[in-house]
C-alpha cells in the first residue's frame, strides 16, 4: 500500500492507505477527524468539503494518494487559538444549523466562497451553494450566516 | 422573561460542537475488533429468492461471515411488526404479513435485503458482497398505487387485491344527505407524490455483543432509542430489554425516518454476538434512497358540497394509500388516523365521511414522514375549498372565512376536538404580510415581463403533540404516547434533565434548558440535557408528531413542579418555616412576610449535607421525576401564502414570496421555532416542485440519487417571511402547540394553489416540475384556440 | 470503489507509455465524474494514470486570435481568466456554470471533452466555437472528434494536451438545468465569427453535442433571436427521461437558443 503525507490543520500527516481510499476516508478513519461527514454517493451534498492548497473540494471526490504532498484544512482546523473562526461565530449567532450534519461542508464552502468574493449578495450565496445540500433549515438562516460572516471576514461587524 | 428563559431568542448551546467538527454522530463511533456489514439487497422488485451460495463471497479476502434470513430463523429472530392496528369497515383485521429482516422466500422491493456480509473493512465487505452469488427467479411487480388493487401481482399470499385494509371514518348517510342538499359540489382528483426523506446523515448503526455480561449496545440514529430498544426486545427477540442499550448520540435529521426499527440495526446487534466482533453498517445515500422509509404516496378523489353562499355542507374523500412492500412500525396509522381525522381542516363541515384503502406494492415500504398524513389532509381540503372558490366566484379568502371554526371547543366529525385557535387572525395577518391588495398591480406587472403571477393559500391544521395514551390507544396504536422527565439537581445546583424525547436537529439543549433557567432562575449554561441513552434515561417515546415540546417539556415541567416542591421543604426546614409560607421566585427562597432568604445552591447543597433537615420528615435529596400525558392532541394552524411567477417559454416556477403566520401557542425559543418553519416550508416547496420518487414498470426506483431526485437546493428557495399569532394551548401546562411539521404540512397546496392561480385551470399534479408546468400551459393554450 | 494500481507521471510522454503499456487503464484529471463512477463500481480500471503531476498541462493564453486552454486547465481557472473574459467572455460564463464552486476547483476542460457526457456543457462550447483538440499525437477538429455519447476520436493512448479556439465575434451559451442533476438538460452554444454561425446543442441528444444547422443558417440571414421564430426540432432524435420529454427538449432548444442569441 502506497504512504501518503500531506499537512492537516498545520499539522504533518501521513499514512498507508489503499490507491482506492478517498481523502475523506483517510482523514475520517486514519487521522479520526470526524467532523468532516459523508452524506451521499454521487458528490453532490457537499457535506465533505474541505479545503485543499486553500480551495474548496469534496474530500469524497479525491483519491487521498492525490493529495500527497498537499495542504489540508478541515472543520477541525477552522478554529484558531481556540477562538472561532468569524464564519462559524455567524452559523451560531443566524442559527444556520440544526442536526448538524451538512454544517461542517456549509462552513468550509461558505469561508471559501467569502476568500473568493468578498461580501456577496443573497443571491449570489444562493448560487455559490449549489454544491452545499441541507435538508433542514431551508437555507435561509445559512444564506444569513453567510452573509454576516462574510461582512466580519472583510472587516466589518 | 429572563435572558435565556421562555420566550427568548438564545443561541444554541449544542451548536458548538456542531461547528467545530466536534459533534458524535453514530458513523464517527468505533469499537475495539470492530468489524463491517454489507448489505446485499435485492435488484429486483419482486422475486423468489431460489438460493444463496455465499462460497464466492467466502472467500474475498477479509470476509468473515455471510447471514441470510435462513440463520435469523434459526436463531428464532422475529420479523418487523406494524404497530398501528387498523380495523376494515366490515370489521375484519388489517393483514400485515410477516416482514423479515433478511428475505425468507421472497423479496418484495429492489433493495429489499437478502443478506448481510460481515468483513474486516468496509471495502472487503462490499467486495464480498458484490461476489455473493444469489439465484432469484423474477415476478412481474407492482409499483402503481391506483393498480395495486386490480393488478394480476400478489405481493403477499395473505393479501388478496394487495389490499391490508379498507378503512372508514366519519358519517355516510349524513354525507350522502348534505351532497342531496348542495347547491355546488366540488370534485377534485389529486395524487400526493412519494417522497424521499433524505436526512442528511445516512442511517448508521454499530452493534456490540459483551459475553460477560450477556448484553449488547447498539449505537444508532434513531429519533426514539427506548421504543428501538422495545421492538427489538418484545417483538424481533434480539435480548432482553435490560441487557439491551441503546444509544441514539448526535443524529443528523429524521424527519420520521429514523423512528422505525428497521432490518439494519436489527441485524448489526444480533450479528455481533454470531461474530463476536462489534459490527458497524453505514448506509450509502444510493441504500438510504431505497431502503429509508418513504413518505406519502396517495391518490384521492374528493368532493365538497356546498350551499349557494358557499357554505361548506359536506366532504366525501377515497384515498388509495401504498404501504410498499410491507407495512412499516407506524405506516398504517398514517394514512387514517393521523389523515382523516384533520379532513375537516379549519372549517365547520358539519358532515364527512372518508374511506382509505392500503395497498401493498413493490415498492420501499411507506411510512411517517415530516406531518404523516396531515400534510395529505391539508392537501386534499385546502386544494378542494381553492378550486370550489374559483369555481364560484368567491374571493378564496372569503370562503375560507366564511366557513372557518369560530367557537372553541370544536368537535369535527372526524374525532378531533378542536381546543384553540383563531384561523381568522392568521388568515388577516398573512393577507396583510404579503400584501394581498396589492396583487392584482403585482400580477400585471408580472404579465408585462411575460411573466403568469399566481397567489395561493393554505390555512393549514394539524393535530400534534402526540397525545393522550388513552386515545391513541382506543384508536388502535401499539403504545402509549406520554413523555417521560426526570430533573436531577447537584448539590452545587447545577441540574441534569433526562428526557425521554430525542434532538436530531431540534435544539432541545437549548429550549429544554431555557424552560429550567426560567423556573428555577439559573441560567441555562448551569443545565445538561441529557437524551438518548436507554442507560441514562429511564423511558421514553421520542421525537415526531411535533411532540417534544407539549409532552416532551411538559413532562420535564411536572418534574420541576415537584422539584421545587422539594427544595421548598428542604428550605422551609433550613429557614424554620412552614413550607406553606416558602415561596421561590428567581432563584430565592423566602419566608413570606420576612427578609430571610436562602438562594438556589444553598439549598440544594443542604438538600444533600442534610445537615439542617429533619431526615424523618423529608428524605435528603434533590431528584424528581414525572410521566406526563397530555389531555388531548395540540392544534398548531395557520395560513401560508405563497406567490409564484412562471416562465411560459419554459415551465419554469419561481417562488416570489412566500409569507407564514403560524399558531403555535407558547413560544420556547423563536429562533428556533423560526428555522423549524424554514425547513418545514423548504420540504414542502420541495413536494410541491421538484421532489418525486419515481419507479419504473419493472419497480427499479429511477429516482434513486442526487441526480435524479430534486432536492431543493439554495437557489430554488427565497427567503421566507414568516409572523405568529398566538392562541394558547389549553392541553398542556406550558400552553405549547408544536411547530417541527407546520411547514410541510402547509407548504405544498399554497405553492400548487399559487400555481393554479397562475395558470388559470387546476390542472397540473406535484411535483409540478418545469416540464409538467410548460405542458400545462400549452394544453390550455391549445384548449383555449379550441374553442 | 475497486482496487486499482495508481500513477503519477510528470510528463505526458510518460503518461501516454503508462497508458499503452496498460490494457485497462483510465486517465484521472479532474476526477468529478471518473471519481463517482469508480464509488458507484460502475467501472473498473485496473490503472489510475493521475494527470495532475504534469506540468504545464493548464496554461491558459491568447496567441493572435487563438484561445489556448491547457486541458488540465479548471473549470474555476477558465471561469476567472482575464484572458478569456476578454477573448471569450461566453466561454468563462459557462465554465462559471459548471457544476458547483467545488466541482469547478476540480474539474477540467480536457476531462469534461474527453469524457464527452451528453449532458456536459463543454462539449456545446468546442462545437460550436469550432475548437481544435489537440492531443499528444494530432490534432483533431471538433466536428470530428465527438461521435456518440461518451464516444470521442481519441484513440487508445492518446491524451488531450489544449483546446484552441479561434476567438467569434459574438458568442453565448444559455443552460437549462436539470432540477435535480443540475447538468444541462438542454444547453445552446451559438457564436458567429466572420460569416460562419454555429449552433451547438447539449443535454439533448441521444447521440450527445450535435449542431443544428437550421438554426444556423436562419440566424446567417439575420443574427438576430427573431430569426429563429418558427423553427422547431425534430424530437425523433432527443433524449427523454422522467425530467424531459424528449418533445419538451425540443421545444427547450428553441427557447434557449433565442435566449443565447439574444446575449451572445
Amino acid at each position: 500500500m502506497p504512504t501518503v503525507a500531506m499537512t492537516v490543520n498545520a499539522k504533518s500527516v501521513s499514512g498507508e492507505v489503499e490507491t482506492r481510499t478517498l481523502l475523506v476516508e483517510f482523514v475520517r478513519d486514519q487521522l479520526r477527524l470526524t467532523g468532516t461527514h459523508v452524506g451521499c454517493d454521487t458528490s453532490q451534498c457537499g457535506a465533505c468539503v474541505v479545503h485543499v492548497d486553500g480551495r474548496a473540494v469534496k474530500s469524497c471526490t479525491m483519491l487521498a494518494v492525490q493529495c500527497d504532498g498537499a495542504s489540508v484544512t478541515t472543520i477541525e482546523g477552522l478554529a484558531a487559538n481556540g477562538e472561532l473562526h468569524p464564519m462559524q461565530a455567524a452559523f451560531r449567532e443566524h442559527h444556520g444549523l440544526q442536526c448538524g450534519f451538512c454544517t461542517p461542508g456549509m462552513i468550509m464552502s461558505a469561508v471559501d466562497i467569502v476568500n473568493r468574493l468578498g461580501v456577496p449578495s443573497e443571491e449570489t450565496i444562493r448560487e455559490e451553494l449549489e454544491g452545499n445540500i441541507c435538508r433542514c433549515t431551508g437555507y435561509h438562516n445559512i444564506v444569513k450566516a453567510i452573509g454576516a460572516g462574510a461582512r466580519v471576514m472583510n472587516g466589518g461587524t | 422573561m429572563t435572558a435565556t428563559g421562555i420566550g427568548a431568542a438564545v443561541p444554541r448551546k449544542e451548536d458548538k460542537r456542531f461547528i467545530t467538527g466536534a459533534g458524535h454522530y453514530t458513523d464517527d463511533m468505533n469499537r475495539p475488533g470492530q468489524a463491517y456489514a454489507y448489505f446485499v439487497r435485492s435488484p429486483y422488485a419482486h422475486a423468489w429468492v431460489k438460493g444463496i451460495d455465499a462460497r464466492s463471497a467466502l472467500a474475498v479476502d477479509g470476509v468473515l461471515s455471510v447471514l441470510t434470513g435462513e440463520n435469523l430463523a434459526a436463531d428464532s429472530i422475529g420479523g418487523l411488526p406494524a404497530g398501528w392496528a387498523i380495523t376494515s369497515k366490515d370489521g375484519s383485521p388489517m393483514v400485515t404479513p410477516p416482514h423479515p429482516c433478511l428475505a425468507q422466500g421472497k423479496v418484495r422491493y429492489v433493495g429489499d435485503p437478502v443478506a448481510v456480509v460481515i468483513a474486516e473493512t468496509q471495502k472487503a465487505a462490499r467486495d464480498g458482497g458484490d461476489a455473493l452469488s444469489v439465484d432469484y427467479e423474477i415476478l412481474d411487480a407492482v409499483t402503481e398505487t391506483g393498480q395495486a388493487q386490480t393488478a394480476s401481482v400478489r405481493v403477499h399470499d395473505e393479501a388478496p387485491r394487495n389490499t391490508a385494509f379498507e378503512w372508514e371514518i366519519g358519517d355516510k348517510a349524513a354525507t350522502d344527505a348534505a351532497f342531496a342538499a348542495a347547491k355546488h359540489v366540488t370534485t377534485i382528483d389529486i395524487v400526493n407524490n412519494r417522497l424521499v426523506p433524505n436526512a442528511i446523515e445516512p442511517r448508521a448503526a454499530l452493534g456490540e455483543f459483551d459475553p460477560g455480561t450477556d448484553s449488547f449496545t447498539l449505537y444508532t440514529t434513531s429519533q426514539n432509542p427506548h421504543v428501538a430498544r422495545l421492538v427489538m426486545s418484545a417483538f424481533l427477540n434480539i435480548a432482553p430489554e435490560h441487557k439491551l442499550r441503546v444509544i441514539a448520540p448526535d443524529v443528523g435529521g429524521g424527519f420520521g425516518s429514523k423512528i422505525y426499527v428497521y432490518p439494519e440495526e436489527t441485524v448489526c446487534v444480533w450479528a455481533s454476538r454470531k461474530v463476536g466482533r462489534p459490527v458497524k453498517w453505514t448506509a450509502e445515500r444510493s441504500e438510504s434512497f431505497l431502503s429509508d422509509a418513504h413518505g406519502r404516496d396517495h391518490i384521492t378523489h374528493a368532493e365538497l358540497a356546498l350551499d349557494e353562499r358557499g357554505k361548506f355542507l359536506g366532504f366525501r374523500v377515497k384515498t388509495v394509500a401504498n404501504l410498499g412492500g410491507y407495512a412499516s412500525l407506524f405506516a398504517t396509522g398514517v394514512p387514517t388516523y393521523l389523515y382523516a381525522t384533520l379532513l375537516s381542516g379549519q372549517y365547520d363541515i358539519p358532515a364527512i365521511h372518508a374511506e382509505v384503502d392500503a395497498v401493498y406494492t413493490n415498492t420501499t415500504p411507506v411510512d411517517a414522514y415530516r406531518g404523516a398524513g396531515r400534510p395529505e389532509a391539508t392537501f386534499v381540503i385546502e386544494r378542494i375549498v381553492e378550486v370550489a372558490a374559483r369555481e364560484m366566484g368567491v374571493d378564496p379568502a372569503t370562503l375560507r372565512k366564511r366557513n372557518f371554526v369560530k367557537k372553541f371547543p370544536h368537535q369535527t366529525p372526524v374525532i378531533m376536538l378542536y381546543d384553540a385557535g383563531d384561523y381568522g387572525a392568521s388568515l388577516a395577518k398573512a393577507m396583510e404580510l404579503i400584501d394581498y391588495k396589492g396583487f392584482a398591480k403585482r400580477r400585471r406587472k408580472s404579465a408585462k415581463n411575460g411573466k403568469l403571477r399566481g397567489i395561493g393559500f393554505s390555512t393549514y391544521i394539524e393535530a400534534c403533540g402526540i397525545a393522550p395514551s388513552q386515545a391513541v390507544g382506543s384508536l388502535g396504536a401499539g403504545v402509549g404516547l406520554w413523555e417521560s422527565a426526570e430533573v436531577r439537581v447537584n448539590p452545587t445546583g447545577n441540574v441534569e434533565v433526562l428526557t425521554g424525547s430525542h434532538s436530531h436537529g431540534q435544539g432541545h439543549e437549548t429550549t429544554f434548558a431555557q424552560l429550567v433557567s426560567d423556573r428555577l432562575g439559573i441560567p441555562i449554561d448551569q443545565v445538561e440535557i441529557v437524551h438518548g441513552d436507554t442507560d441514562k434515561v429511564q423511558f421514553g417515546m421520542g421525537t415526531y408528531g411535533s411532540r417534544s415540546g407539549a409532552v416532551g417539556m411538559s413532562a420535564i415541567d411536572r418534574a420541576l413542579d415537584k422539584v421545587i416542591d422539594k427544595a421548598k421543604k428542604v428550605a422551609s426546614h433550613l429557614m424554620e418555616a412552614d413550607p406553606g409560607d416558602i415561596e421561590f421566585k428567581e432563584g430565592s427562597f423566602t419566608v413570606a412576610g420576612t427578609d430571610k432568604s436562602m438562594a438556589w445552591a444553598e439549598v440544594s447543597l443542604n438538600a444533600y449535607t442534610a445537615h439542617g433537615i429533619s431526615t424523618a420528615e423529608l428524605e435528603p435529596g434533590l431528584k424528581e421525576g414525572a410521566f406526563y400525558d397530555p389531555t388531548n392532541f395540540t392544534f398548531p394552524a395557520g395560513c401560508h401564502i405563497c406567490e409564484v411567477e412562471i416562465d411560459e417559454d419554459t415551465g419554469v416556477t419561481e417562488i416570489v414570496d412566500y409569507v407564514a403566520v403560524d399558531d403555535f401557542g407558547t413560544v420556547i425559543n423563536p429562533m428556533i421555532v423560526e428555522g423549524q418553519v424554514h425547513g418545514g416550508v423548504a420540504q414542502g416547496v420541495g413536494q410541491a416542485l421538484i421532489e418525486n420518487a419515481v419507479y419504473d414498470e419493472s419497480g427499479q426506483l429511477v429516482s434513486g440519487s442526487y441526480m435524479d431526485y430534486g432536492m431543493p437546493r439554495a437557489d430554488d428557495l427565497p427567503s421566507f417571511r414568516l409572523g405568529f399569532t398566538m392562541t394558547e394551548c389549553p392541553s398542556n401546562p406550558l400552553g405549547i402547540k408544536g411547530c417541527g411539521e407546520a411547514g410541510a404540512i402547509a407548504a405544498p397546496a399554497a405553492v400548487i394553489n399559487a400555481i393554479t392561480d397562475a395558470l388559470g385551470h387546476e390542472d397540473i399534479s406535484m411535483p409540478a416540475t418545469p416540464q409538467k408546468v410548460w405542458q400545462a400551459v400549452r394544453s390550455h393554450r391549445f384548449a383555449e384556440a379550441a374553442e | 470503489m475497486y482496487a486499482f494500481d495508481y500513477h503519477r507521471p510528470s510528463s505526458v510522454r510518460q503518461a501516454a507509455n503508462m497508458l499503452k503499456s496498460n490494457g485497462e487503464a483510465k486517465l484521472l484529471a479532474g476526477g468529478q465524474t471518473l471519481i463517482p463512477t469508480l464509488k458507484q463500481r460502475l467501472a473498473a480500471p485496473e490503472v489510475l494514470i493521475d494527470l495532475n503531476g504534469v506540468e504545464g498541462l493548464d496554461v491558459i493564453e491568447l496567441k493572435g486570435r487563438t484561445l489556448h486552454v491547457g486541458a488540465m486547465a479548471r473549470h474555476a481557472d477558465v471561469a476567472n481568466s482575464e484572458v478569456v473574459k476578454e477573448a471569450i467572455p461566453a466561454l468563462a460564463a459557462l465554465a462559471e456554470g459548471i457544476g458547483d464552486p467545488h466541482v469547478r476547483h476540480c474539474g477540467t476542460i480536457g476531462g469534461s471533452v474527453a469524457n464527452n457526457d451528453p449532458a456536459a456543457d463543454y462539449p456545446a462550447a468546442l462545437l460550436a466555437l469550432g475548437a481544435t483538440i489537440h492531443t499528444n499525437e494530432r490534432k483533431i477538429g471538433a466536428d470530428e472528434f465527438f461521435t456518440g455519447m461518451f464516444e470521442t476520436a481519441l484513440e487508445d493512448g492518446e491524451i488531450i494536451t489544449k483546446i484552441t479556439f479561434p476567438v467569434p465575434r459574438r458568442a453565448a451559451y444559455s443552460k437549462f438545468p436539470n432540477p435535480a442533476s443540475r447538468y444541462a438538460l438542454v444547453g445552446v452554444f451559438v457564436s458567429k465569427r466572420g460569416s460562419e454561425i454555429r449552433v451547438a446543442v447539449t443535454g439533448a441528444g441521444a447521440d450527445g453535442v450535435f449542431r443544428l444547422p437550421g438554426f444556423e443558417d436562419a440566424l446567417s440571414k439575420r443574427f438576430a433571436a427573431k430569426s429563429l421564430d418558427g423553427l422547431t426540432v425534430d424530437a425523433d432524435d432527443l433524449n427523454g427521461d422522467i425530467h424531459a420529454s424528449a418533445e419538451y427538449r425540443a421545444h427547450l432548444i428553441g427557447v434557449m437558443a433565442k435566449r443565447a442569441v439574444a446575449a451572445a
